[in-house]
């Protein structure tokens, strides 16, 4: 008989199930996992080292790629380290406009958790139905700030401009008939908020849809039910943050507990599991979207009745209005020099943590006084989370690395950074 | 979340030998102490039901070498172009520059309780600036693992008692400690592939370091009086 030796397995870096660049070197016996250790960094740009080198407000680009799918609530933690570090306050129209982008960029984030998770497991439907909604919401994103990906839209001091009275409408094309064109223009007669209104009466019903396709689903429960149990002790031994966390059955919300901008004036419930498997994360995330949907509802209301600024007035900040500065000398000093110096931030440090759709996301700025940080470190949830992959995969089949990397809901942009 | 100011106060109660600082600013306590007293600290922290700080959210390493280093001068005016930019020094990377009595390196830990709903940073100097050494925290939580990895990796801390201590997000063979202030922004090497050998190579970088805009530091009169927010307290 053959002497039996366990086999060593590489899944990766280029492989669809690992969500980018993860390369995983297993020790099989069998198809059982016996060792999984995770070779990350393929994706390292160095972002805390660049953002040395750079004025504070040239950074804000760099947030939007490290969590590439949930691109406006990196920017939010950072700008909020900005903001503390510069003890100023933001305009309150303003922090409605980024709880409710905040909100946008959960479910965005959700959505393409659910689909990419769904596809590694074996439902491709999933997908396509979940990129069919991120469409309408990447066009609020493009409304709003020109990109439909990274928007670069939040700002030391509230955001960068107030919300378009418009939606951007498609026109006839000799590929697109005269018929579609009045079809797809349909809820983009109105303002941004009706849109978004519009897209928040729809997606509670497509929220149920997804769940009659898996929730009772012989299938993804055969594969999520008892998958990568993780309990709350462990939970909180190994970092986990967000629905991780609650997903093990701690309620653990920094939006309840640590409340930042209005998240205190706002009305929703924080869905909790409690076997702390695959299938609880996958409950939490989709009532997470429900609550989200909720959030967007109430800053809508808010928002259609006070208008106001929503960008702090302080030209050692923020950059004057662009008619001020065609025409007036002082003015045209602050714009020339908040584009080239940039401002410098009082000597100190701060931690922000948010709670970011993947967990809590950190920055923990150090500023010596000058125009660019000393020391920026990025605290990302994914990073924690993926480094308890092994823990969570010992014992289980080949297959259900797949179902884990997808719980862990893993984007190498923010692990590597 | 708990005050802040109650919290400190039980901290220096707590530990009053072991703290070298103790410090509120922005409603964020914290504390430094020694390199050596770093695990019996986080394990009275994390077992002490007062303290209960179950989760280590981050951990991180500093250098302060270059703290305070500017390149532009803003003190004097001249009329004739870029006479104002200042070479920068690269004589005392070897000492902590912003407190010359402390080691070049720190590692900040930050730690939350989800019990009593507070945060904490610690920050421990590990000692000598040529071959900064710590206790690894890894015993006490388990997720720490990476972020120590990551710290080594990055500033070359070493931490004793790590399980698996390795560089994790920079290439493999990779030589130094990118994070570091004295460690160019371009770095040392750059890769390409080269169809005469058939196989990508390594060689030395051809883009030249350059500044776009240089690092200023002004005196602001608003910031003087103290800190924007709160007085800082000290121990």
């Amino acid at each position: 008989m053959p002497e039996l030796r366990n086999m060593t397995l590489n899944f990766g870096p280029q492989h669809p199930a690992a969500h980018g660049v993860l390369r995983l070197i297993l020790e099989m016996n069998g198809e059982v996992i016996e060792r999984a250790d995770p070779h990350i960094g393929l994706l390292h740009r160095a972002t805390e080292k660049l953002a040395e080198s750079k004025p504070y407000n040239q950074s804000i680009g760099y947030m939007d790629r490290l969590d590439y799918v949930s691109m406006m609530c990196n920017e939010h933690s950072y700008v909020l380290a900005i903001e503390k570090l510069l003890g100023v306050d933001v305009p309150i129209r303003a922090q409605y406009i980024r709880v409710m982008f905040d909100e946008i960029t959960r479910i965005l984030n959700h959505l393409l958790w659910i689909g990419a998770h769904a596809l590694d497991v074996g439902a491709m439907t999933m997908f396509l139905y979940a990129f069919r909604e991120r469409e309408d919401l990447m066009d609020v994103y493009e409304a709003v700030s020109g990109a439909r990906l990274h928007a670069t839209y939040y700002r030391p001091g509230g955001v960068n401009r107030d919300l378009p009275d418009s939606m951007p409408r498609f026109e006839t094309t000799k590929w697109r008939s005269e018929k579609e064109t009045v079809r797809l223009n349909g809820n983009r007669g109105g303002s941004m908020l009706d849109f978004l209104e519009d897209f928040t009466n729809r997606f509670p019903v497509y929220v149920d849809e997804y769940e009659t396709l898996l929730t009772d689903n012989r299938i993804w429960k055969q594969r999520t039910v008892g998958i990568g149990v993780v309990s709350p002790e462990r939970a909180m031994q190994l970092g986990f943050s967000g629905p991780m966390l609650r997903g093990s059955g701690i309620e653990w919300d920094l939006r309840k507990k640590q409340p930042y901008e209005v998240y205190d004036q706002m009305d929703f419930d924080i869905p909790v599991g409690t076997n702390g498997d695959s299938y609880d994360r996958y409950l939490v995330r989709m009532e997470e979207m429900r609550q989200s949907n909720r959030i967007i509802r109430q800053c809508i209301d808010w928002l259609r009745v006070n208008p106001g600024p929503v960008l702090l007035q302080d030209n050692k900040i923020t950059p004057p209005r662009r008619e001020a500065m065609k025409g007036n000398m002082e003015s045209l000093i602050h714009h020339f020099k908040h584009f080239t110096e940039g401002y410098c931030i009082p000597e100190g440090e701060a931690y922000v943590g948010i709670e970011h759709p993947k967990g809590e996301f950190g920055i923990y700025m150090i500023s010596d006084g000058a125009n660019k940080p000393y020391r920026l470190k990025i605290r990302a949830p994914g990073f924690a989370h993926l480094a308890s992959l092994d823990e969570m995969v010992r014992g289980h089949m080949l297959a259900d690395v797949v179902t884990v990397i997808g719980t862990q809901d893993i984007v190498f942009g923010e692990i590597d950074r | 979340m708990a005050d802040s100011q109650t919290l400190a106060a039980k901290l220096k109660e707590r530990f009053s030998d072991t703290l070298t600082s103790c410090v509120v600013d922005k409603a964020e306590v914290t504390i430094e102490v020694l390199a050596t007293d770093i695990t019996d600290v986080c394990m009275v922290l994390r077992n002490d039901p007062e303290f209960r700080f179950e989760v280590l959210m981050d951990l991180c390493g500093v250098d302060y070498s270059a703290y305070g280093f500017t390149e532009w001068e803003t003190d004097i005016a001249t009329d004739t172009g870029f006479t104002r930019g200042v070479i920068k020094e690269s004589e005392n990377t070897f000492q902590n520059n912003k407190n010359p009595d402390k080691p070049r390196f720190a590692v900040v830990y930050h730690l939350l309780s989800i019990t009593n709903n507070q945060r904490l940073r610690v920050r421990a100097y590990p000692q000598s600036s040529d071959f900064p050494i710590i206790d690894s925290v890894h015993s006490i939580w388990n997720g720490v693992d990476w972020f120590e990895r990551e710290a080594f990796d990055l500033y070359g801390i070493v931490f004793e008692g790590h399980p698996d201590l390795r560089r994790i997000l920079s290439d493999y063979g990779f030589i130094g400690h990118p994070f570091r202030k004295d460690y160019p922004l371009t770095g040392h090497v750059e890769m390409r592939y080269d169809a005469e050998k058939r196989r990508v190579i390594y060689q030395p970088v051809s883009i030249e370091p350059r500044v776009l805009v240089p690092r200023v530091i002004r005196k602001d009169h608003r910031y003087e009086s103290g800190q924007a927010g709160e007085e800082p307290t000290d121990a």
